[in-house]
């Protein structure tokens, strides 16, 4: 066992069943999206992009990427959501959070591809 | 550059995760932690305040605590965020700065430079390998002659002594092991523009790794090698190495010329040194009984060039098992009064003092000058910076291996006709070489003969190119001619005339007549060739000098001037 590969598989599948709790309810109903959740998935997804740098396979390569694109969704989601929250006066709408919640959405997205890379590299791996 | 983002980037993997963590616990604790609004009611610091305060206080800005002042709790879980996110940034800085001093890390980011460096060069350049005198000045005078060239060398210094050098041209240079092959296809082995190796290190396995290396990945580049060993060079010769230079033969042979033909000897100064051979005769050294220090690969071409001229040797040797020294040798290093005595200094005409130790063979010749002042003094300077003490001794002639490679070296990439001459050359005796020389003196003022080549071609000499392609005939006494009084000739001598079909001529005669393609060897003052390329430019000039009088260049001059003649034939 790999504790290094341990590591690495834990932040992939947790960016991803963060962003998942995050993103499952109701698009628009502020009680089915906690923002702890939403800082969880930002926290981790953030470590996992870090975790993939200077990998020079092609694989490792993918696999940053797609935790790019994942972090690129997740910070537009919570600035979207910081500024509602302190810089206008109307204060938090369903309309703002179904944005925030589909961003996040996309975010989703992009960690599922990650953990089915990882999936498949690990099954190609026949040791 | 990618090897390099992927290092810095493998290498702070732990430092940002560290940081990360440390924002996210003290965001967390912030954001949890009850607070107090300014009118007493309970307030929860939100996410966006707490990264805001975080942000400012683990860079230790410091605003104070906001929006509004802290709550025992919130000061106490501060109190651990600060020290927290200090130190993981102190971390996350310390290593980022300690990999950018990191050698090896160093050597990347230095060896991704140099291969971009190559990668950009434009126009043809060569490899050469090995930094020491011979190396050094090879890319001196390449870069003088508007050649460029990259430079590998196994010693750091040594490259960076290459940035002080201030050359005309900017010559790349990479610290590597050059018997490595990754370190010659880094240097551009397989790049379109390479025009060939040259090997100049002071090994000759070195070398010959090198030579070995290049033909075999790139076996259509020529390679230029180095050799001091008889071994060495036969092996490089086995497999093809296009040129294989060793100093201490060539000079040999050269001081062997020496004795039957001083002139000669001093034609191939001329043409091989570094504008530095001196305007005088030598003499031609004396046959009596000679002493050899030192009995190395210079010692044992020397005595070989010397016994060949019948000329008696008495060899000086202070490790005679080691270097194989014939029956009779005089143990002793030479430097001591006593060894040059037993070997008869008093009664021997010449001295040469051929260790590998400078200063013991300045201490030879002194001693030696001191028991016998009659002595004709010969002494190999193994580095070129001992110029000064070198020439302050009263030495007769002075082998530079380095400098004698170098110039080799350079002549036969600049100037390929020199190295044809000097063939031709070698089978002629004293009384032409005498011609030659006192050809060669008549021109000259002070200054000792350059040496330059022309050719006949569209780029070289339009102007030649032009005139003979309207049906002129152009000699060799029209371009040797003055372009401002075209009844004086130029202060040069034409040396060789190569043909387009390689016919050669040794001196070739003032009506040989010039035909496109045609290679002219000319020695003379350094003036001369600024001239003589201004005529091989200039049609009208050329056609002053060929025709005696001015053409009209212009349309309504032209057909003036063909009125004027018509009528004066009519």
């Amino acid at each position: 066992m790999n504790l290094e590969k341990v590591f690495f598989a834990f932040f992939i599948v947790l960016a991803l069943t963060l962003n998942f709790g995050f993103f499952i309810g109701e698009l628009d109903e502020p009680n089915h999206h906690n923002v702890y959740e939403l800082f969880a998935a930002l926290v981790v997804s953030l470590i996992a992009t870090i975790m993939k740098f200077g990998d020079r396979a092609h694989i490792g390569a993918v696999l940053l990427a797609t935790s790019l694109v994942a972090d690129l969704q997740l910070i537009a989601a919570v600035v979207i959501w910081t500024i509602t929250a302190h810089a206008t006066d109307a204060g938090m709408t369903p309309m703002v959070l179904a944005s925030i919640v589909s961003l996040s959405g996309g975010a989703l997205l992009a960690n599922m591809t990650s953990v089915i890379i990882l999936v498949t590299e690990t099954v190609m791996f026949r040791r | 550059m990618h090897n390099v983002i992927y290092l810095l980037l493998r290498r702070m993997r732990v430092p940002l995760i560290v940081i990360i963590l440390s924002y996210a616990i003290s965001i967390l604790g912030l954001v949890l932690i009850p607070g107090m609004d300014d009118q007493g009611n309970p307030w929860q610091m939100s996410f966006f305040h707490a990264f805001y305060f975080v942000s400012f206080m683990g860079s230790t800005i410091g605003f104070g605590e906001i929006p509004y002042p802290f709550t025992d709790p919130q000061r106490i879980w501060t109190t651990v965020a600060m020290y927290l996110t200090v130190i993981s940034w102190l971390y996350a800085i310390g290593s980022l700065f300690s990999l950018l001093q990191d050698q090896a890390f160093r050597r990347v980011v230095a060896h991704t430079n140099f291969a971009y460096a190559v990668k950009r060069i434009r126009e043809p350049f060569y490899l050469v390998c090995g930094l020491g005198d011979a190396g050094r000045l090879v890319i001196r005078e390449l870069a003088e002659h508007g050649i460029r060239s990259v430079i590998v060398d196994n010693d750091e210094t040594r490259i960076q002594s290459l940035l002080l050098e201030e050359l005309p041209l900017h010559v790349p240079g990479l610290t590597a092991d050059v018997s490595d092959s990754s370190a010659l296809v880094a240097a551009g082995l397989y790049n379109q523009q390479c025009a060939g190796v040259i090997a100049l290190t002071g090994d000759d396995h070195v070398n010959l790794t090198i030579a070995l290396t290049s033909k075999l990945l790139a076996p259509e580049l020529p390679v230029i090698c180095r050799a001091e060993s008889h071994d060495a060079q036969a092996n490089m010769a086995s497999f093809g190495t296009d040129a294989i230079i060793n100093p201490f033969d060539t000079f040999a042979e050269r001081f062997a010329m020496l004795f039957h033909s001083p002139s000669m000897y001093l034609v191939y100064e001329w043409m091989t040194s570094l504008h530095e051979a001196p305007l005088s005769e030598f003499t031609a050294p004396p046959r009596g009984t000679w002493v050899l220090c030192g009995y190395g690969r210079f010692g044992k071409a020397m005595q070989k060039s010397l016994s060949f001229k019948g000329i008696q040797t008495v060899i000086i040797e202070s490790n005679p098992e080691g270097t194989q020294a014939p029956e009779g040798v005089i143990k002793g290093r030479g430097t001591e009064a006593i060894t040059l005595h037993e070997a008869g200094i008093e009664q021997a005409d010449g001295l040469i003092a051929g260790t590998d130790d400078d200063a013991n063979n300045l201490s030879i010749i002194m001693t030696a000058q001191h028991l016998n002042k009659q002595l004709y003094c010969v002494a190999r300077q193994n580095i070129n910076s001992n110029d000064a003490i070198f020439a302050a001794a009263d030495i007769d002639i002075t082998l530079q291996p380095g400098r004698l490679i170098g110039k080799q070296v350079v002549d036969m990439l600049t100037t390929p006709l020199l190295t044809d001459f000097l063939r031709m050359t070698s089978s002629q005796n004293e009384e032409w070489a005498n011609i030659l020389v006192s050809r060669i003196v008549g021109v000259l003022t002070d200054q000792p003969p350059e040496t330059w080549a022309l050719t006949i071609s569209p780029k070289q000499t339009p102007a030649v190119v032009q005139l003979l392609k309207r049906g002129a005939t152009i000699t060799v006494k029209n371009l040797l001619m003055d372009p401002r009084d075209t009844a004086t000739p130029l202060p040069c001598v034409a040396l060789y005339l190569k043909h387009r079909d390689h016919q050669e001529l040794l001196l070739p005669a003032d009506e040989t007549p010039l035909q496109i393609g045609d290679q002219l060897l000319v020695c003379g003052q350094a003036s001369a060739e600024t001239h003589m390329r201004w005529t091989a430019l200039n049609p009208h000039a050329l056609r002053h000098i060929c025709t005696g009088h001015d053409r009209p260049s212009g349309s309504l001059w032209r057909w003036l001037s063909t009125r004027r003649s018509n009528r004066i034939s009519s």
